[in-house]
């Protein structure tokens, strides 16, 4: 009788060695010690994009892969993040305009940021978490767009340290800081690949560590067997809504990186698209996958630079790639065909032999 | 008063168009149990094909849109064996993937072909509109088509699910697929019907939508798409009287919304309505209960 | 079957009210008293009038032909289903409105008869599943591996080997729970059962597809767990040789009602039950 023996924790330890090994490979290249290799130009500004993507998708898989919800909305919570983590940077500035506080305000805006997502992750998490399936799927893509409308709507500017809001009315006194439709303006940039890898090491450090606790192995059952989980006494909302909210949490912080790598960000940079990037990152890394993850978000990061040559054909050959990369990987005939093909070749060439 | 009766021509007109889609998205939901993502794009396919046979092949208008069912019911069908068939057994998942995949690829093809500026699209029908209260009431002739389309549609595939007998082969997969293949129902064959239907109502209500609001890009199909989703589970997805009454309030909704709450919080307005009937009825309004056997 | 397996008779005393209990079990509170417990299914009376009462380390069994109501008696108790009439008390506590966790904590644990484990985790990781609530820490202990992390997962290690122990299973502690046979499986789902520390056991057909050989063992380990747990243990179960040789109260259930109560031997002699089994004797037969 064959049985499965179980992985030990040692994959842990690579995924861990593999993000600090890309992330010394990349400050090597970027200060010119290796030869031959130079990052180009746009390579270097997607950088921090790529954090926050692996961040943003090592985040989903806890709530998609770990948890087993369907989530369409996980943009929702990077956008709260990046404005509430700006307003907080700016407010610093602002509020103390003589003093050098950039890693404060870096730290901050992070923290803000995951504090935001995390109560709006609470707040949506009690409707949310009530459906299952595909309805909650739909609930998280309606909670999404509901941010982003009403992020459309809402203005702040800074007085010195005093900071005034105002729904739907854009007339302000003072520096206007986030201005309806036109987004976060004149954000000072602080977003720096270092920070971007310290971030992605703490998401890490959380996802993993979460899942290999008590807490996770809870998660992991409800996913696997609801049922069952309950009649062993596993409070199903209490675990359900925890992931849930770690999930919008270091999503939020995410968003504040992101926001604060641009001067301007807009409502609209997190539409449902961005939702639904991230969770073509997760299912091409593949489900539960923290490892997969990482690696997806950055390839697929930077496939679309690579592809740049390619010009108005490059979106075209991405969403190729996926279509045939999903049917390669998912379809039993598809597989079958191609072990088959694969088989014949290796006949053919020892009938050469032969 | 008679502003408030305009608005509700509006939304009543916009909210058949998402009826319209909905239905398509209702059954494919309902048959293959998949989100099919990239149906609001076989809608802007359909009306950038109708676009195309009047403005530059000098088609009537009528014609126009016979060629856009065609080819959008032969896209469906194609879209499925392709793309959707292969993963019969793979994970919800994989498939939802896929069809975001294929959405993209007919945004970017659309992109390709088309190009990137938005097209003004002209009415298709073009008749004038009815004008009562001494000017203050304008019903244009797109609404009055768009809701006598929605009507007919709508009846006809009452009619054709309750008493054909593909329509029932259609009904019985749905139920049980399994059950059904054993009945000796072609299953592939159903599921194909299935999409050809959807995607050919797909290109109707694109060339009604596009109609009432002429502006037509590669990424016009994704929101009314999102948003006739959005109507079918409002309504209870697989139900064709949810369908209707989902895409119609929906779509009141979308316009009282904008005129009298804020432009700018019409569309969170809907969802906002869609996960409150969500919360009271978690299968939609006319859905059904579903038990899970322990 | 030659029956190895022998059990000590039990004297059976009246419970006070509806029922018997063992002797030993007499003088304290029983462990499940249900009351008058019933529930519908759009009209459908699925179970109705059901009382019972399960001494305190009483081994019960809850037998019935298919579609007689035991699992939905088991789905009622654990509080999957909400009844729509009666009381179930469970260690004199009234367990009204209470949903499966709360019921758990208060002491009852089951097993499914379709297994029901967390087949992609390891089999220790099952048990660990099962110790949640007897062995914690915070989740921020775990997130950021406090002291009381190392000690509540060192204690859960020790504590789910030893339980695994009971059916000699600790060797497959490193397993994936869905790559066990199908014997081990339901030791395995018992064992998880057992680690929420429970004071009644449900077992529903706990021998279910397993050889006579493997029934025997599962027999003498039944009654292993109730000696060293002390606890009662209400089993549904198909096999009449395993129901007839370990329970030491019996309770029939027929279309949702009980039809007969009492021991191994005065189940086998009652007429009812009989004709329940085997149908009605026409006339002329014989």
């Amino acid at each position: 009788m064959k049985m499965k023996k179980f992985k030990n924790l040692s994959g842990n330890l690579i995924t861990y060695a593999m993000v600090v090994v890309a992330f010394l490979l990349c400050e090597l290249a970027l200060s010119g010690m290796i030869d031959g290799f130079k990052m180009s130009r746009s390579l270097k500004g997607q950088l921090v994009p790529i954090c926050v993507y692996i961040v943003m998708a090592v985040s989903l898989n806890l709530t998609v892969g770990i948890s087993g919800e369907l989530s369409l909305g996980h943009a929702g919570f990077m956008s709260l993040g990046a404005f509430s983590g700006i307003l907080f940077s700016q407010w610093l500035l602002s509020a103390f305009p003589q003093t050098d506080l950039a890693l404060v305000r870096l730290v901050g805006a992070l923290i803000t940021g995951g504090i935001v997502a995390a109560i709006a992750g609470v707040l949506i998490g009690i409707p949310v978490l009530r459906l299952r399936g595909d309805y909650l799927a739909i609930v998280t893509l309606a909670f999404g767009e509901i941010i982003r409308n009403l992020l459309n709507c809402v203005y702040f500017s800074l007085e010195g340290a005093s900071v005034h809001f105002s729904f739907l009315d854009p007339n302000l006194p003072g520096t206007v800081v986030i201005n309806g439709p036109m987004g976060a303006i004149g954000v000072k940039k602080l977003a720096s690949f270092e920070a971007g890898f310290l971030l992605v090491l703490f998401t890490l450090v959380v996802v993993l560590n979460l899942i290999n606790s008590r807490s996770g192995r809870a998660i992991m059952a409800i996913r696997d067997n609801r049922i069952a989980a309950e009649s062993v006494g596993i409070h199903v909302t209490k675990y359900r809504m925890l992931a849930f909210v770690i999930s919008a949490a270091l999503a939020g912080m995410a968003g504040a990186l992101y926001g604060l790598n641009y001067s301007t960000v807009q409502a609209a940079k997190f539409k449902f698209d961005t939702s639904i990037l991230v969770l073509v990152f997760v299912v091409l890394g593949g489900i539960g996958n923290i490892r997969g993850s990482i690696i997806a978000a950055t390839v697929l990061t930077v496939l679309p630079e690579m592809l740049r040559d390619f010009g108005t054909y490059r979106m075209l050959i991405y969403a190729i790639v996926l279509i045939v990369v999903m049917l390669a990987t998912n379809s039993p005939m598809l597989r079958s065909t191609l072990d088959g093909l694969a088989g014949k070749l290796k006949n053919a060439k020892e009938g050469d032999k032969a | 008063m008679i502003q408030f009766l305009s608005y509700l021509v509006n939304g009543i007109s916009l909210g058949s168009v998402y009826a319209i889609i909905a239905l398509g998205y209702s059954m494919v939901y309902g048959i293959a149990k998949m989100l099919n993502f990239a149906h609001g794009d076989v809608i802007m396919v359909g009306a950038f094909v109708s676009f195309s046979a009047t403005q530059y092949w000098g088609m009537s208008p009528l014609v126009s849109v016979v060629v856009a069912v065609a080819v959008c019911t032969l896209l469906g069908i194609l879209i499925e064996r392709l793309a959707y068939k292969p993963l019969r057994s793979a994970t919800s998942l994989a498939v939802l993937i896929t069809a975001i995949g294929m959405s993209w690829l007919l945004q970017n093809l659309a992109l390709l072909i088309w190009g990137a500026n938005p097209k003004s699209f002209t009415s298709i029908v073009n008749l004038g509109s009815i004008v009562l209260f001494d000017g203050q009431l304008r019903i244009t002739s797109e609404a009055i088509v768009t809701v006598l389309a929605n009507i007919v549609i709508m009846l006809v595939l009452t009619q054709f699910t309750g008493k054909t007998k593909m329509g029932k082969a259609m009904r019985a997969v749905s139920e049980d697929r399994g059950a059904a293949e054993l009945m000796g129902i072609n299953v592939n064959a159903t599921i194909s019907m299935t999409f050809a239907i959807g995607s050919g109502l797909a290109a109707i209500a694109g060339v009604l939508l596009c109609s009432a609001y002429p502006v037509l890009m590669p990424t016009t199909g994704s929101m009314p798409g999102i948003k006739a989703f959005t109507a079918a589970v409002f309504g209870g997805i697989g139900s064709i009287p949810g369908a209707l009454i989902g895409g119609l309030l929906l779509g009141i909704i979308e316009i009282l919304g904008k005129a009298y709450v804020s432009t700018e919080l019409g569309d969170a307005l809907v969802f906002a309505v869609l996960i409150i009937v969500l919360l009271v009825k978690p299968t939609g309004l006319l859905g059904k209960k579903v038990h899970e056997k322990v | 079957m030659t029956q190895k397996f022998k059990r000590e008779p039990v004297k059976m005393v009246p419970a006070p009210s509806h029922g018997i209990l063992p002797e030993r079990d007499a003088l304290s509170r029983p462990v499940l008293e249900t009351r008058n417990l019933g529930i519908d299914f759009g009209g459908l009376h699925a179970v109705e009038d059901f009382n019972l009462i399960i001494g305190k380390t009483e081994i019960a069994g809850l037998i019935g032909p298919n579609g007689a109501g035991k699992t939905t008696v088991f789905n009622l108790l654990t509080k999957v289903y909400q009844p729509t009439i009666g009381t179930i008390l469970v260690n004199g506590r009234d367990t009204a409105g209470m949903n499966t966790v709360q019921a758990n904590k208060l002491g009852i644990a089951r097993t499914f008869q379709n297994i029901r484990l967390f087949g992609n985790m390891s089999v220790e990781d099952n048990v660990r599943i099962g110790l949640h609530n007897q062995i914690g820490y915070s989740t921020a202990a775990g997130i950021f591996r406090l002291p009381s992390f190392f000690r509540g997962e060192r204690e859960q290690h020790e504590r789910a080997l030893e339980l695994l122990s009971l059916f000699d299973m600790q060797d497959l502690a490193d397993h994936q729970a869905d790559s066990l046979p199908y014997g081990a499986q339901r030791k395995l789902e018992i064992v998880r059962a057992l680690a929420t520390n429970p004071s009644l056991l449900l077992l529903d057909e706990p021998a279910a597809g397993m050889n006579p050989h493997e029934t025997e063992e599962l027999m003498e380990n039944i009654a292993r767990i109730r000696d060293k747990f002390k606890i009662a243990i209400l089993l549904i179960e198909h096999d009449m040789n395993l129901v007839m040789g370990i329970c030491e109260g019996i309770c029939v259930l027929n279309y949702g009602r009980i039809i007969a109560k009492g021991t191994a031997s005065e189940i086998q002699q009652n007429p009812t039950v009989i004709e329940a089994y085997l149908g009605k004797r026409k006339e002329g037969q014989a």
